[in-house]
């Protein structure tokens, strides 16, 4: 066992060279630090897989391997645990997550292949019959399963939100998968038919022969059994989407034919204008939340202008009606035209006394363009009060910075509409 | 129009609410003749009752309002339709215009307007909201590629400068002062670009609104 911890220490560097944060503070680089994510008794095999950079599920294998062939492997995992530390503070600074190389697999193959050598020398040996069928069917396993759960994840998610059909034929498919579970499988079945024929039959061999029965079909759990319960889930999880996204349809369906009506017709019948505003309110939190598209358009102008609505109604009970021709992506000058709208839409819902505000924003080929319109009160341009001689400058600044420019045009008793101008960049 | 000369109108909606309130609202202003809240009875009772105007609301039960202006127009293309809905969907506004409504209000729209909405569309001209124009400058924006017939799949600049004007806000008659046409001038481009609307080919629109779809 002082052999595999001194081992340890080469493999250090080629962990630097990778990428791994080298030498973090506090003298802790060389340490194995328990894994908290991924681990099935107390996180060494984690710890130890990250730490070397091969898959977790061959360090545990070879613990397995060495703990059935002369039952080192036992006193060993307690070792390691003895020698490594837990997450809590070192997770402050968590090494990326490697990619296992081929190469380091091999090498710890190879170790547990010379520590079972010298353990079979050492006289710590349950004997050949057992330890060498037991040892490929290992082998076979850790072909199979390493690193394919984290495949088989990526690839499902890259295909996109959708589920696939079918679970079965999507870990076939992949043929770097198909290439694994043929060789392993071949792997366990040489591993049982070294087991059976080392047995023969040979009655006083009895208790052996259903010890490697036993380990063989130990063997084949550790294959089949991560897959059929991920399988499981992965079914599970297909169906409770497809009941959640039935219901919710139904459910949207309901809202948007009673809900939405009786709001309508609120907003129709009420004579109070804060309840016209509240159902006015709801009925956009409703259909925003109906009409939601499933990934959120972040970053449009679209969106961003649609905001300026519920933010005045919110503020102000007054109804904005939005209409926006087209889309862009919210660069600068496009988020300045959003923020010179929404202060327009503000300050005609603050002092216009109009029952509605219009705002409009076209994107065209060489320029955004924007209205906003009330028919309130209006006033003469000539004899502007000084609150809202300010608020037009704060809306021209806003323009100018980008290169746009605002119109204020308002009549009394007619209404006011600020226009805006931006140029867009070429594209 | 009857004999005492108040618009015949048609009410369809499946919301008995909704009916009731509008029954209410326009009664005193027109002459409602019936009434149907599914697409079979509204089919029948149109025919039967031969209104100026049918109110009808786009989702209906057996095949929403465009299964009732589809089998209604094939035999009285006279009748004229404005389409009323909760949705401002696109899919929907451009799904009931396509097929043949005079235009599009939101069932929010205040009592004297629908009054004024209903009176120009029997009078043969088209309702557009503001929301509608903006859906129209939508569709009808960007590339010419795949475009059949260049009369009818694009605006002429009047025409875009006509709809951009009600998607700010503006009514019909501001409009035309603001552009110097008489509001006759103005109806005349809105009922031309409805008529594009519904007939062009332009592969965009089909597209555009079914992109658009919300639900």
């Amino acid at each position: 066992m002082e052999a595999i911890t001194a081992t340890q220490a080469p493999h250090q560097p080629a962990g630097g060279v990778q990428g791994a944060p080298r030498g973090s503070p506090g003298g802790a680089s060389w340490a194995i630090i328990r894994s908290r994510d991924n681990r099935v008794l107390l996180g060494v095999a984690g710890g130890l897989g990250e730490r070397l950079g091969v898959d977790p599920i061959v360090v545990r294998i070879a613990f397995a391997v060495l703990a059935v062939a002369g039952g080192v492997g036992i006193p060993l995992y307690l070792v390691a645990w003895a020698v490594s530390v837990e997450p809590g503070a070192a997770a402050a600074s968590p090494a990326p997550a490697r990619r296992p190389l081929a190469r380091q697999n091999l090498a710890l193959g190879m170790m547990v292949l010379g520590a079972l050598l010298l353990l079979r020398e050492l006289g710590l040996w349950f004997g050949d019959p057992i330890a060498w069928p037991v040892a490929l069917a290992a082998a076979g396993a850790a072909v199979i399963w390493a690193r394919s759960d984290d495949q088989d994840r990526a690839r499902w998610t890259l295909a996109g939100a959708r589920i696939p059909g079918n679970p079965v034929e999507a870990l076939f498919t992949g043929r770097v998968g198909l290439v694994r579970i043929v060789v392993g499988g071949l792997l366990v079945a040489m591993g049982m038919g070294l087991g059976l024929a080392n047995q023969g039959t040979n009655l006083a061999a009895a208790v052996p022969v259903l010890l490697a029965v036993a380990t063989t079909a130990a063997g084949l759990g550790l294959i089949f059994g991560p897959w059929t319960s991920r399988l499981a889930r992965q079914l599970g999880e297909e169906r409770r989407w497809r009941v959640r996204s039935e219901a919710r349809a139904e459910m949207a369906a309901h809202l948007h034919d009673s809900v939405l009506h009786t709001l309508a017709l609120i907003q129709r019948a009420a004579s109070s204008p804060e309840v016209v505003a509240l159902a006015r309110r709801q009925e956009r939190e409703l259909r925003a939340w109906l009409y939601a598209p499933p990934v959120p358009p972040e970053g449009r102008l679209r969106p961003a202008v649609e905001a300026i609505a519920t933010r005045v109604e919110q503020l102000h009970n007054v109804p904005v009606d939005v209409v926006v021709v087209g889309d862009a992506p919210l660069d600068a000058p496009g988020r300045a035209l959003v923020d010179a709208c929404q202060e327009a839409a503000l300050n005609a819902a603050r002092h216009s006394g109009a029952s509605l505000v219009s705002v409009y924003v076209e994107v065209e080929d060489d320029q955004l363009t924007g209205f906003v319109r009330d028919e309130g009160k209006g006033f003469d341009p000539e004899q502007v009060p000084a609150d809202r001689h300010g608020i037009a400058d704060s809306i021209r600044g806003r323009m100018q910075r980008h290169g746009g420019a605002a119109t204020i045009s308002s009549t009394p008793g007619e209404g006011t509409e600020v226009q805006l101008r931006m140029p867009r960049a070429g594209p | 129009m009857s004999a005492r000369g108040a618009v015949r109108v048609f009410l369809v909606d499946d919301h008995h609410f909704f009916l009731a309130g509008l029954r209410a609202e326009l009664g005193g202003q027109f002459e409602i003749v019936g009434e149907a809240a599914e697409v079979d009875a509204a089919v029948d009772g149109i025919r039967r009752t031969r209104p100026d105007v049918v109110l009808l609301d786009v989702h209906l039960p057996g095949g929403g309002g465009r299964a009732v202006l589809e089998a209604v127009r094939q035999t009285h293309p006279e009748i004229r339709f404005l389409a009323l809905s909760v949705s401002d969907a696109a899919e929907d506004v451009i799904g009931v215009i396509r097929a043949g409504a005079r235009g599009y209000v939101t069932k929010t729209i205040s009592p004297p307007d629908l009054a004024g909405a209903i009176r120009r569309v029997q009078g043969g001209d088209a309702v557009f909201s503001p929301r509608l124009a903006g859906f129209v400058l939508d569709a009808f924006h960007g590339d010419l590629t795949g475009v059949v017939d260049p009369e009818l799949d694009q605006l002429t600049a009047r025409e875009r400068e006509v709809l951009r004007h009600i998607a700010r806000g503006f009514t019909y008659k501001e409009v035309a002062r603001r552009l110097h046409l008489s509001v006759k001038t103005v109806e005349t481009h809105v009922s031309s670009v409805l008529r594009k609307l519904q007939l062009s080919s332009r592969h965009e629109l089909t597209r555009w609104a079914s992109d658009r779809r919300l639900v």
